[in-house]
């Protein structure tokens, strides 16, 4: 089984959105729930860097470990993936997150967030694979398709790759040695305690 | 004719920039003018910023969104990690001793003390003690505490000491239940700490006699009834703890029931830790108030049960008090120096 990750290129992106919209096309996310976002950081400022962010599908969640009533679960793939039947919309994995991924429907309303929603790594959830209560809740399960993510499908200059970690964290070395500099693979050591080492 | 003008445009854009470069830096104008103005834009491959650059500065990477959710500016907060360590550690260790240590206190006490008993007998007659509007607003807040402690502690030990015992669906729908409980009673908990607060606060204004009381070991300690008046120290004690630990616990939880509300999740971490840490420390101290109230004390409990006392448990426990209301003629029953020595006819 490989290790699904994450990898954004920093020096790729170019703040197109593509993946964001991919996103929430794909898998019809509600209107205010984003479970992709671009950050610029430095805006406007020599160096700046844009970074695409989702669920990073941490080793060793902190979502998954908080979670009250344990509805948080990592696949044999090491995608992180969460039962809406069981989630009480406490909203402690998203304090936990260092990545800001969890969302929800609603904002206050005395507590009442509703369901938490998250990138699933295309991955679905824990109804059968490609099952419509699955796609209802989860979005669709790409995965299962024997296909990967669709925001990194989609990513024109390919500064996001998701896929094997060993795969992608190869790629983004080679790249690395090419061009001689990097800013590095944003959110790596937070998520998966371990950086690229190049 | 228009590349001409552009060429005279660029040499003098980059004789005024030379200019202005040797004007600004007179020490290094020689080295400066060197440098043709057109290679001093940005170098493409210039190394950009780092996110342990960034994370050194900083306790989380922000930049900006485009998308109208300004929070998911937030691009890295490790800050989660340790969020996660109190929540998963630190808190179950504080909440476990504060909370076992007081029930292992409490039972050493009861088999060691056992029940303080009433050492003169009840006399038969009663005095009014709290009427129906604040014994209506003890229970009120009491029912809400007792709800909001067991629903707050079922949110950090639930998983580990409930669970087991059902299904997962079982278990998610009593704890969403809870949490709705616990969010919406805060609500009449809150109304009744500012009622307690208010209505309790003139007897509950620290004094001499409190210190007295408290050299005494309040009768606690020992078999010795130091006076009170109507509220001695200790609950006195268990009222400022009331009303500072609810507003505490109440505040905090208004900041996380609003989230977002003017805060940002490094805000919303103190507050869950604020909150927290005091809710299990205020839960631990009201199981000793629960305690004197019920199997510690012989007598305690009606004064929150029908609202009256016996004289002689006053006169035990709060002398002055009693002193103060039979000089008002608050007291029932016949009275007399002697009341028990007229012989019956």
């Amino acid at each position: 089984m490989a290790r699904m990750k994450f990898l954004c290129d920093a020096e790729r992106c170019i703040e197109c959105n593509a993946c964001v919209t991919a996103c929430k096309n794909e898998h019809e996310v509600p209107w205010g729930i984003n479970r992709r976002r671009v950050v610029t950081i430095n805006d406007g400022l020599p160096g700046e860097r844009s970074v695409t962010m989702a669920c990073m599908h941490c080793t060793d969640a902190p979502c998954m470990a908080v979670c009250p009533v344990e509805c948080i679960y990592t696949t044999d793939d090491g995608v992180v993936l969460h039962s809406k039947d069981q989630c009480i919309g406490c909203g402690y994995c998203f304090y936990a997150c260092p990545f800001g991924a969890p969302q929800y429907p609603r904002l206050g309303n005395f507590g009442s967030r509703g369901k938490m929603d998250k990138c699933t790594f295309c991955a679905g959830g824990p109804e059968p694979d490609g099952s419509k209560e699955e796609y209802e809740k989860y979005g669709a399960n790409r995965l299962a398709e024997g296909k990967l993510p669709l925001c990194a499908e989609m990513c024109a200059t390919k500064s996001l790759l998701a896929g094997d970690g060993e795969v992608i964290e190869q790629i983004f070395r080679d790249r690395v040695e090419q061009r001689g500099y990097s800013s590095g693979a944003w959110g790596w050591q937070t998520a998966y305690g371990e950086d690229v080492t190049s | 004719m228009s590349s001409l003008a552009a060429g005279i445009r660029n040499v003098a854009g980059a004789c005024v920039l030379a200019g202005l470069t040797a004007l600004s830096t007179p020490g290094s104008a020689q080295e400066q003018t060197q440098q043709p103005a057109e290679t001093t834009i940005i170098n493409p491959t210039a190394q950009g910023v780092t996110q342990q650059q960034l994370l050194q500065q900083e306790p989380r990477i922000t930049g900006r969104i485009t998308i109208p959710d300004s929070r998911a500016a937030v691009l890295i907060q490790p800050a989660g990690r340790e969020w996660r360590a109190f929540h998963e550690v630190a808190l179950r260790w504080i909440a476990a001793i504060a909370i076992l240590g007081m029930l292992v206190i409490l039972v050493a006490f009861y088999l060691t003390r056992g029940m303080v008993r009433l050492e003169s007998g009840r006399s038969g007659r009663t005095i009014v003690r709290f009427n129906a509007f604040e014994r209506f607003v003890h229970w009120m807040t009491a029912t809400c505490f007792i709800i909001l402690g067991l629903s707050g502690l079922n949110i950090t030990f639930g998983k580990k000491l409930l669970m087991p015992l059902m299904s997962p669906d079982a278990f998610a729908t009593f704890s969403d239940w809870a949490k709705h409980a616990h969010n919406y009673l805060s609500f009449p908990f809150t109304i009744g700490v500012v009622l307690i607060f208010l209505m309790w606060l003139g007897g509950n204004i620290p004094n001499r006699r409190d210190v007295e009381w408290l050299k005494r070991g309040g009768g606690i300690v020992g078999h010795d009834h130091p006076p009170a008046d109507r509220f001695n120290a200790g609950q006195k004690a268990v009222y400022w703890i009331v009303v500072l630990g609810g507003a505490a616990v109440a505040i905090s939880g208004y900041v996380l029931i609003f989230p977002f509300y003017g805060t940002g999740i490094g805000d919303m971490h103190t507050a869950h830790i604020v909150h927290s840490v005091i809710a299990v420390l205020f839960f631990a101290v009201m199981l000793a108030h629960i305690y004197i109230g019920t199997i510690g004390m012989e007598g305690a409990f009606e004064a929150m049960g029908s609202g009256t006392v016996d004289e002689n448990w006053a006169r035990e426990h709060h002398s002055v008090w009693l002193e103060k209301e039979l000089r008002e003629g608050k007291a029932d029953g016949p009275r007399g120096p002697e009341p028990f020595s007229t012989p019956a006819e």
